[in-house]
Order: C-alpha cells, then sequence, then structure tokens
C-alpha cells in the first residue's frame, strides 16, 4: 500500500518548463500527506502525475518512476491504475457523469463498468455512500445537489473502485465549513481504515488537523517535507506563499509582540 | 452611485416547493461593504442571482435606484450590477484573456479609448498584465479566478457581487482580491461578497448578513456578528466566529482579527507604567 514518486518530473505539452523537477515523495497506506504551495507551484500537476493522468489522459513528458509496493506502474494502463489511485478535483460539478439519474447509480457508475457483479456492486455502492455519510441522499438527483453534497458523492464514486490512495486537489475549496468537516471526517476515517491520502489544500488549518505530513512545493520542486506539525509552524512557510494555519499565526504574533506563550495557550484550548 | 435593495424578496425553484429566499429585506449603500454568509442552501447563492436579474421573485422585488430591476433589460442590469461568480470556469468562454476581459465593457458600448481604459485597469488591478494573449485554460485555477473577476471589473459597474472570492486563492491571491475589493470601496462602489471565509470576513468588512433557511437572521458588524453571546446564533448555521474572535471573548478582551487580537494582548500584558520621577 506505498505509492512512490521517484525522481518525477514533468513538462505540460507544448510546454517550454518543466511544472514538476525532481520530486521524491512516498505515500504509505494509512498516512494523509497535505500538499502545499502558493497557486501554480505544481500542486495540481503533481495530483496529476501521482494519479496516472498526467501523462495518460493529457500527453506530456514525465520522467522519474512512480511505482506501487515496488511495481513499476509506467506501463499500467489508466484502468487498471484507476483501481489502486483514485483522483479527485475542486469542482464538483464537472466531476459528476451527468448520465446518471440518482447518487445511488452515480457511484455505482464506476463498479458497473467494471463489470463487477450486481452485489457487489450494491455493497460497494452503499459502502462508499456511508463513508461520506450520504447514504440518504442515495435516491436524489446528482445535478441538483449542493456543491458540498456533490463533492461528497464524488468521493464516494471514487471510492466505490477500491483504490488504497487517494489523491485530492482542493477537495474542500468549495465547501462551507459543515461540507468541509464531512469530508475531512470521511478522510480521517478512510486513513483510519488504511488508505493512503495525499491532499493538496489551501486551507492549512483543514490540514493541521488531518494530515500527518506536509509537503511544500515552490516552482515545481518539492522545498520542504515533514512532519505536519514542524512544516505548518516553519516561519519560510509564508515566504513561499502560503498561510500558516490560524493557530500558528496567533502563536507567532503574540511571540512577536512579547505575549507570554502561557496567557494564549490556555485561551487557544478553551476557544 | 445607486442604491441596492430587495423588498419581502421570495424565490421558489419551480417545482421545488421550498422558498429558498423567505421574505428578505436588504439594503446596500454606495460605498458599503457587505459580507453575506451561512451555510450552503441558505439561499446566499439565490440572493445573488436576483441582484443581477438571473432570477426573477416569486413575491416581493429588487430595487435598484429606486426603480424595479423587473423592469430593467439584463443589459440594462448589467451595467448596475457585476457578478463574481464561484466557478470561473461557468464564466470564462472566451479564447484569450484579453478577448474575455474585453467582452463585457465591449458590449456596454465604451468608447474604444474607455474600453481600452477600463481593460487595462481590470487586468493591472488583478495582476494578469501581461498575459493578455494566453488561453484562460492555460492559466492556472486561481488565475482564472482572477481573470473572471477583471472582466467583471472592467464593466466598472457601481455594484460588485462576489461569490467565494477568496476559494482556490492562495495567499498572494487573497492579498489581490483584497486589494482590489478596498479600491472599489473607496471608489464609492457598493461590494457584496458571498464568503464563508471568516477570516476575510472579520479582516475586511464592516457589515456581516447572516442568512438561514432563506431568511435573514442577523445583519450588523463583525463584532456583533462574532460576539460570544451570539456565538449559538451563528453555529445553527453552522459557522464559527474566526479563532482570533474567539480567543479574544476567552481572554476578555475585544477583537475580531488576529491584528486586533494581539494589540489587546499587548496592552493588557504591558505593566502598569510609574509615574515619572
Amino acid at each position: 500500500m506505498t505509492l512512490t514518486l521517484a525522481a518525477i518530473g514533468y513538462r505540460y505539452a507544448g510546454s517550454g518548463e518543466p511544472a514538476l523537477l525532481d520530486v521524491d515523495l512516498e505515500l504509505r497506506g494509512g498516512e494523509v500527506i497535505g500538499l502545499v504551495g502558493a497557486s501554480e507551484s505544481g500542486k495540481t500537476t503533481l495530483c496529476l502525475v501521482a494519479s496516472g493522468l498526467a501523462p495518460r489522459a493529457i500527453g506530456g513528458l514525465l520522467r522519474g518512476r512512480i511505482a506501487i509496493d515496488g511495481e513499476d506502474v509506467d506501463s499500467w494502463p489508466m484502468h487498471r491504475l484507476s483501481q489502486h489511485v483514485g483522483i479527485g478535483f475542486q469542482s464538483p460539478a464537472t466531476q459528476l457523469s451527468q448520465v446518471t439519474a440518482t447518487v445511488f447509480e452515480e457511484v455505482a457508475f464506476g463498479p458497473v463498468n467494471f463489470a463487477l457483479p450486481r452485489d457487489e456492486v450494491a455493497a460497494r455502492t452503499w459502502d462508499a455512500l456511508s463513508t461520506v455519510g450520504i447514504t440518504d441522499l442515495a435516491e436524489r438527483d446528482p445535478r441538483r445537489l449542493s456543491g458540498g453534497q456533490q463533492q461528497l458523492l464524488a468521493i464516494a464514486g471514487l471510492l466505490a473502485l477500491g483504490p488504497a490512495h487517494l489523491v485530492l486537489d482542493e477537495p474542500t475549496a468549495q465547501l462551507d465549513p459543515e461540507g468541509t468537516r464531512l469530508v475531512t471526517d470521511a478522510l480521517a476515517r478512510l486513513a483510519e481504515g488504511g488508505t493512503a491520502i495525499l491532499v493538496a489544500e489551501q486551507k492549512t488549518d483543514v490540514l493541521a488537523a488531518l494530515a500527518s505530513r506536509i509537503a511544500v512545493l515552490d516552482h515545481g520542486r518539492l522545498v520542504m517535507a515533514g512532519p505536519s506539525d514542524e512544516v505548518l509552524g516553519d516561519r519560510r512557510l509564508t515566504e513561499l506563499g502560503v498561510t500558516p494555519p490560524a493557530v500558528v499565526r496567533l502563536r507567532q504574533a503574540a511571540a512577536a509582540a512579547g505575549i507570554g506563550a502561557g496567557l494564549l495557550a490556555e485561551a487557544l484550548i478553551d476557544a | 452611485m445607486p442604491e441596492l435593495r430587495t423588498e419581502g424578496l421570495v424565490h421558489v425553484y419551480p417545482g421545488s416547493g421550498v422558498r429558498a429566499l423567505d421574505g428578505v429585506d436588504l439594503r446596500f449603500d454606495p460605498g458599503e461593504r457587505v459580507a453575506v454568509v451561512g451555510q450552503n442552501g441558505s439561499g446566499k447563492s439565490t440572493l445573488v442571482r436576483h441582484l443581477n436579474g438571473l432570477l426573477r421573485p416569486t413575491e416581493g422585488r429588487v430595487l435598484v435606484d429606486g426603480s424595479d430591476a423587473r423592469g430593467m433589460r439584463v443589459a440594462e442590469l448589467a451595467r448596475r450590477v457585476g457578478v463574481v461568480f464561484q466557478d470561473p470556469d461557468r464564466q470564462i468562454f472566451a479564447g484569450s484573456v484579453l478577448d474575455e476581459v474585453r467582452f463585457g465593457p465591449r458590449n456596454l458600448g465604451r468608447s474604444a479609448a474607455e474600453l481600452r481604459e477600463a481593460v487595462k485597469e481590470a487586468l493591472d488591478l488583478t495582476g494578469l498584465t501581461g498575459l493578455e494573449s494566453r488561453n484562460p485554460y492555460d492559466l492556472g485555477g486561481s488565475r482564472r479566478k482572477l481573470l473572471a473577476l477583471a472582466s467583471v471589473l472592467a464593466m466598472r459597474t457601481p455594484v460588485l457581487v462576489l461569490d467565494e472570492p477568496t476559494t482556490g486563492q492562495d495567499r498572494a491571491g487573497i492579498a489581490r482580491v483584497r486589494s482590489v475589493m478596498e479600491g472599489a470601496s473607496a471608489a464609492g462602489r457598493t461590494v457584496i461578497a458571498v464568503t464563508h471565509d471568516m477570516e476575510f470576513v472579520a479582516e475586511l468588512f464592516g457589515r456581516v448578513v447572516v442568512m438561514r433557511s432563506g431568511r435573514i437572521i442577523l445583519d450588523g458588524s463583525p463584532s456583533q456578528a462574532f460576539d460570544a453571546a451570539r456565538r449559538d446564533l451563528l453555529r445553527s448555521t453552522n459557522l464559527e466566529a474566526p479563532l482570533a474572535a474567539r480567543v479574544a471573548a476567552r481572554v476578555g478582551v475585544e477583537a475580531v482579527t488576529e491584528a486586533d487580537l494581539v494589540s489587546a494582548l499587548a496592552t493588557a500584558a504591558r505593566p502598569p507604567q510609574r509615574p515619572p520621577q
């Protein structure tokens, strides 16, 4: 259950500049890695590469090696890879198939296309719906859900294919606080169950609670990686275009103003 | 500069039976910066669609400068109220950044000189100068969003409505959106933003409208909205005051932003000054 990216470089088709340079990352079962960085630092590109869509679906030039449990995936077709690595995007509506009439059918769409037995399809679909907490929406029209509900639906659709790894590109960006909580709770449960999750995210507050490790991209290079607390508390984060979590900002600002850590620490716990 | 008002605004989507807006009375004045908050489904987006005439009221009315928006043509309303939607991909369609930004003002019949000036200004404000010939879809998500903002800015509408302007934006992008909004209000334009970002609300807005189930449940300053005594009201629509406001309430100082909190704490922590000898 390990997805390994080794010395990854990637250049989009028709682009003169590499979008990723020499990126090494290992994503292990049961862990959530938060991917942060300024806009256009390579987060989305890394998601596309890790999931195999780049270059399989969008072309471009990939260097380096991607392996799952030590096996090189270079020759794997997309349909094989998608059962191991699921990818989700920011905009919920564009991830829907647009051909199904109910939430249930939408989630079942993937397993049905893999020609799984009926019972297996139903079991996986209910399982995925319940993991993200939307069993009550099963009969609803996917197009008439709120953005937050659609995002949960999109993630359920990925889960139904049973991937051991999930790659999510800003899955909560368009959600309200409640939707964000639903998604992060679902991701935490998935990680507890052994799923490996790579999640690109601007909201470091979300990652502070969810991610065990943080990787920081800057101009296509991985410039920092380590335990969540350490990286999110690193003062260089701001220079890299990333806003630290509110707790970290408050502590840093208080320290700079000469306010004792004790006073703030107590209030932070209560707040 | 016009005043924008809703009177007893009710909206029922056909076939739903649900009152997405259930009697909304609001007034937005020139130069005012107003945040509209509430959970998904609270009616915020429906309200936005009424402000620029995309939806027609089931009951009640929208008044622009005292005239009923129902009697205005879409183009007339578009001249007054510019809306930037949350998802730029629903808005962007041109083949180049320049064409995208020119489209709105050109349709408003601006002169060539005015058009050039408005486009240049919009590109400068959003940091897109130099990218005029690029295809919008070659830009990253955050720049596409700034492009959607630029194309509305270029129309120089007296009212600017932004749906979730900070989502998908990094630190620099949020700073840019913020300065655009500050500039617009300084120029006397009305700025209305729908947002879930409570820190952004605390930092930038003088007025907060909280919606729940199609109704206004609070209309006041950020200090009022984030007052610890109203915590349950905010929570009833799944929102939480920003951390700085919660810490401030806990410590017993008045602040909704981090900067205010830190300076209040610094003042409180300073030892009393000795009288000069």
